[in-house]
């Protein structure tokens, strides 16, 4: 019988019990004996020279302990970029330094130029009011191919332009792909943008640096996915501080979905200034705050180019993004739109040849890094943007012309042009799935009767493929990560038989504590509830690389899963000794080792115990205890897939978009807990559907953030969707990890968008406005209307 | 925000005292000038408090007119003009979140005439009085354009009088992201003519379009406004709309709101 919380059950989350009754304990929430705060005095100009920064005044105003500027970290590092990209000529990308504070120069809106540390937030905001800055205005670079042209203004004097790199992908292939084109039969082209976006999770970033002096131990209490990786950069480049005095905690964090990625200068500021200081120094970002200080997402310009032999046959395809880097590179910024996008750009078809090619460009706005999804969105968009395009120019269905490219059950593994090698999948069955889940065969009539009423009704299809569960190490550093892409746990048993798993795999709203604990119940075969799981404290958790890419389970769930094989395996050693028995000849089932083909046997806990007391104990061969820690280092990425269907209808009268109904058939392999799974869908479902019809992230031609508050950026409510269908049945299980599971936290804000927008143009399509062949996200009403009435 | 001082008098009379010194400005709701002083972009000295005056409070009927305390939450009006008024009730049950109108006030919303507000369109689109500590104010005399109206320094709106309509309605096209009028429309319909209120729309603020109404006033049917359109020249641009779009609204929100009104 399968355990009603093990793998598979859809247990409810057990952390839903503290954050829905106000119970979770956030940073915001860690309030020291002594704690003073911080406020930022931000650049409210895009570009601009510091001639001057006068802070006598705001120093003495009460309350006040110090106002820091760049001098004060004069001996420390730049913030650093995790990830060199090597351009098309094999030369290392262009780096600026990242300064805590601004050096010489203010770069965005927002970009801090000194920090003031008070008894109170209202006194450092105050005294900040009271800093005198000089700043000479310069020309801002907003727009990237103005930042590209001759003599534009330089975002950093010492670079020789605003180009980052120049990345070509494969760069072998360039002069094949272009003598496809040459020989086919059709070309479809182009040309779209994908929308800058602002993650806004609900939780606000916050900081609190602690410093013991007497000893010499740092603490920085942060929302962060991945606390050992701040460590890490935090320690190692910015601050100079050994991990084992630097300790980083990432308690409750409510949401991130990549912005808390990176490790930000107010992390490091808030160590360091509790050290000079011999106070705790706290920072919490206000709303208006965030929008112009983390990170954003998306921001390229994209023309792609497919070419179709006769038999409509993808020969190859063409691509030239330009991606805006913002400012300054944020922590994985450069291989957002190289290493996540250009290799995901065959999509789920056996285009035989590509070419991908990218331009990051600094601008002086806030910097871009991943964002759910992050490169991959970019990928699906414009290839499922271009496939429909493809079919409505060659007049074909464009499901047919899907399938007839589609990369077969029997052709998995499947090298792709691009680097990748897929495990495994089947793209028909999702696709059969979304289409009868969808009720596609009757939408026709659903069509005729919206057209009564008046209203324009259209069906988009998307199919995506994803590279998730980021790794194998020495793949990623060849590509030039700088850090390693590996999990691991340990598995503490206790004397009794609880279990106290340690993870390195942060949880943020994807409720680890619950799924990681069903992995290991299923193993051993305990109850859930007998084991609770540890994250985000980097003096009790062991070395993690975080949680982002939907690794989560594929990568931290492996290393349970082997952490927790060699508990067992052990033991089982001790079982063997107990029951006098060979250790082949035991079986482990329902939590009790047994002597095969007898009936002797001790239960989990008659081990446990044993391995702590141990009187009756084989202590030549053994060490007492049972604790035991793995690493897991993949072999490959995993490649979750799937087919959306989204159904909508569009008021002609105001161009304005209702979803009506819209499927996820996803193959995300094996599923631990349907329930979370399908939670992570609509999750992500909301925030690509939020970029396809509301999201928008907006500077004028000054650098002034136009969208810089919910009054102008347009975060979705509950009441925008409607009609969710969420199916994981398809399922291909991953060939290369223990759980066979490939990830699904990413999925929905990427196969979503271009869904959105096909079932647009094929609504404008069907009601007669042919000449609409593209609407840039979002598809606000205005936009849609502009459309039909040009 | 910046330190200040809070009064909260009991009568009108106490209130415009304490607003005399010129330092200080009325809180109603706090929907607005909260936001606002969080953000640092209003600093008042005193803030005196609108919300514990009895006689600034509530619904009530005085023959054709509605009587609205300016300090009546959007939620009050919601509930108690239903009966009466239920073009009135539905403009202010739609505004905002039950967060919002459960504190924010017709006063402050008139007060502070955003040009993208409901209010102003129901208080012009009905020709009603807005009744202060010293005066009575028409309300196409009130409006003066974006955030501007005819009020003086330390002047306090008491109540609202609006004629009540024989058939009203309010449409509103949701702006995406603030969910304010986009462009919202009221019409109403007297025994004297038809008035059309449109918010949402014009840099200058809510207006009146007098040739919709004309139309309306011969014949109250959507059919009627064929052929009529305003011109885009004046109507806000922003991120959320170009004023052709505002402008062709302006028809499909009156269409829609005489629909519904009728
Ligand atoms: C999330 C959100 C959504 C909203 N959505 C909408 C919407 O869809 N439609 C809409 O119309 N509004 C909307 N609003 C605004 C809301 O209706 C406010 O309540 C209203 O604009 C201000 O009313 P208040 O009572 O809160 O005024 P306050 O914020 O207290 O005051 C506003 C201004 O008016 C002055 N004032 C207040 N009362 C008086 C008075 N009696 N006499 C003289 N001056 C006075 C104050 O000094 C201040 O300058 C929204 C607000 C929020 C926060």
């Amino acid at each position: 019988m399968p355990k009603d919380d093990g793998i598979g059950a859809s247990v409810k989350r057990r952390e839903d019990n503290r954050f829905l009754t106000g119970n979770g304990r956030y940073t915001d929430d860690i309030n020291l004996r002594g704690q003073a705060y911080v406020h930022f005095l931000r650049s409210d100009v895009a570009h601009g020279r510091i001639k001057a920064i006068d802070s006598s005044a705001a120093g003495s105003m009460p309350g006040v302990l110090k106002v820091f500027t760049s001098a004060d970290f004069a001996s420390a590092g730049g913030i650093p970029c995790g990830w060199q990209v090597t351009d098309r000529h094999g030369q290392p990308m262009q780096e600026p330094k990242h300064p805590i504070l601004a050096e010489g120069k203010v770069r965005h809106v927002g970009d801090p130029i000194a920090a003031v540390v008070a008894e109170t937030y209202e006194q450092a905001r105050d005294a900040a009011e009271a800093i005198e800055v000089d700043i000479e205005d310069l020309e801002p670079v907003i727009d990237m191919k103005a930042a590209l042209a001759e003599g534009a203004p330089k975002v950093h004097d010492d670079l020789s332009s605003n180009l980052c790199y120049d990345w070509g992908f494969v760069e072998e292939n360039k002069d094949a792909v272009n003598a496809a084109f040459g020989n086919a039969a059709h070309v479809v082209s182009l040309e779209l943008t994908n929308n800058r976006l602002v993650a806004n999770p609900m939780e606000p970033r916050v900081a609190v640096g602690d410093y013991d002096p007497w000893g010499d131990m740092h603490t920085l209490y942060t929302t962060s996915q991945n606390p050992h990786v701040i460590r890490l950069l935090m320690g190692a480049f910015v601050l100079s501080i050994p991990e084992h005095k630097l300790r980083v905690v990432a308690p409750d964090v409510g949401g991130g979905f990549g912005s808390k990625i990176y490790h930000y200068a107010e992390e490091a500021f808030c160590t360091h200034a509790a050290k000079v200081l011999k106070r705790p120094v706290k920072w919490t970002s206000s709303r208006s705050e965030a929008f112009i200080s983390d990170a954003h997402g998306r921001d390229h310009k994209t023309k792609i180019e497919l070419a179709l032999d006769a038999d409509h046959n993808f020969t190859a395809i063409r691509t030239e993004t330009y991606a805006n880097m913002g400012a300054y590179l944020s922590t994985f910024a450069p291989s957002i739109p190289t290493w996540l996008h250009g290799t995901l750009m065959a999509g789920n078809y056996k285009t035989p040849l590509i070419y991908v090619n990218v331009k990051a460009v600094f601008t002086n706005t806030v910097p871009v890094d991943a964002y759910r999804g992050a490169g991959r969105p970019e990928a699906t968009f414009q290839l499922e943007r271009l496939i429909d395009k493809a079919a409505r120019q060659l007049g074909v269905d464009p499901i047919e012309l899907r399938r007839r490219n589609f990369i077969q059950p029997d052709q998995f593994p499947y090298q792709t042009p691009v680097a990748v090698v897929y495990d495994t999948g089947n793209y028909d069955a999702t696709l059969d799935k979304m289409l009868e889940l969808a009720d596609y065969a009757s939408f026709d009539k659903r069509a005729e009767e919206s057209k009564a009423r008046g209203k324009l009704r259209g069906f988009g299809i998307a199919h995506y493929i994803e590279a998730c569960g980021i790794a194998p190490s020495n793949l990623v550093g060849q590509l030039g990560a700088r850090a390693g892409l590996y999990e691991s746990a340990t598995i503490r048993v206790n004397a009794t038989g609880s279990i106290s798993v340690y993870t390195g795999s942060h949880s943020h709203g994807q409720g680890h504590e619950t799924t990681f604990a069903q992995v290991v119940a299923e193993m051993i075969g305990v109850d859930a509830d007998s084991i609770h799981i540890h994250h985000g404290d980097t003096s009790n958790t062991p070395m993690g690389m975080g949680t982002y890419g939907s690794r989560s389970l594929a990568v931290g769930g492996s290393a349970i899963v082997k952490a927790t094989n060699k508990v067992i395996d052990k033991a089982r050693k001790i079982a063997a000794h107990l029951l006098e028995a060979a250790p082949e000849d035991i079986e482990l089932k329902d939590g009790k080792f047994s002597v095969a083909g007898t009936d002797k046997s001790v239960d989990w806990s008659g081990v446990t115990l044993a391995a702590y007391v141990p009187h009756n104990y084989p202590l030549e061969d053994l060490e007492p205890g049972l604790e035991e820690t793995a690493f897991y280092d993949p072999s490959n990425f995993t490649y979750p897939a799937g087919a959306y269907g989204c159904e909508i209808e569009l008021d002609p009268e105001t161009g304005k978009i209702d979803i009506l109904r819209f499927v996820a058939a996803d193959d995300f392999g094996n599923v631990v807990n349907p329930m979370i799974v399908e939670g992570q869908v609509h999750g992500g479902l909301a925030q690509g559907i939020g970029q396809a019809l509301l999201e928008n992230c907006v500077y004028d031609e000054n650098g002034q953030l136009l969208s810089g508050s919910y009054m102008d950026y347009a975060m979705p409510r509950a009441d925008d969707f409607r009609g969710f269908v969420v199916d994981h049945s398809c399922n291909t299980p991953c060939t290369h990890n223990p759980l066979g599971v490939k990830g699904c936290g990413e999925a929905g804000a990427i196969g979503s968008p271009p869904a959105v927008v096909n079932a647009a143009i094929d609504a404008l399509h069907r009601a007669g406005h042919t000449h609409i062949t593209h609407i840039d996200m979002p598809l606000t009403p205005s936009r849609v209307w502009s459309a039909m009435n040009r | 925000m910046h330190a200040f001082e809070f009064v909260k008098p009991s009568s009108i009379a106490d209130a415009v005292k304490a607003l005399a010194s010129g330092e200080a400005i009325p809180l109603s709701g706090g929907q607005t000038l909260i936001p606002s002083m969080k953000a640092r972009l209003n600093a008042p000295e005193v803030l005196v408090s609108l919300t514990g005056i009895a006689e600034m409070k509530g619904v009530c009927r005085d023959g054709d007119v509605l009587v609205v305390g300016a300090a009546t939450t959007h939620a009050e009006v919601a509930r108690a003009a239903a009966g009466d008024f239920p073009g009135l009730a539905g403009l202010a049950g739609k505004i905002g979140d039950p967060a919002v109108r459960s504190r924010g006030t017709i006063g402050g919303s008139l007060a502070n005439n955003d040009p993208s507000a409901c209010y102003p369109a129901a208080a012009l689109g009905t020709g009603a009085r807005i009744v202060t500590d010293r005066r009575e104010i028409a309300a196409d005399d009130f409006f003066q354009g974006m955030f501007t109206t005819a009020l003086k320094e330390g002047e306090v709106i008491t109540s609202v009088r609006l004629p009540i309509p024989e058939a009203s309605a309010y449409a509103k096209f949701l702006q995406p992201a603030s969910r304010f009028a986009l462009t919202g429309v009221f019409v109403a319909k007297y025994a004297a003519g038809v008035r059309v209120a449109v918010t949402g729309a014009s840099e200058g603020g809510v207006f009146r379009w007098a040739e919709a109404e004309a139309a309306l006033s011969s014949d109250f049917d959507s059919e009627a406004l064929s052929g009529l359109s305003v011109a885009a020249e004046g109507m806000i641009s922003d991120l959320h709309g170009t004023p052709e779009y505002r402008a062709h609204l302006v028809r499909v929100m009156t269409r829609r709101a005489v629909a519904a009104a009728s």
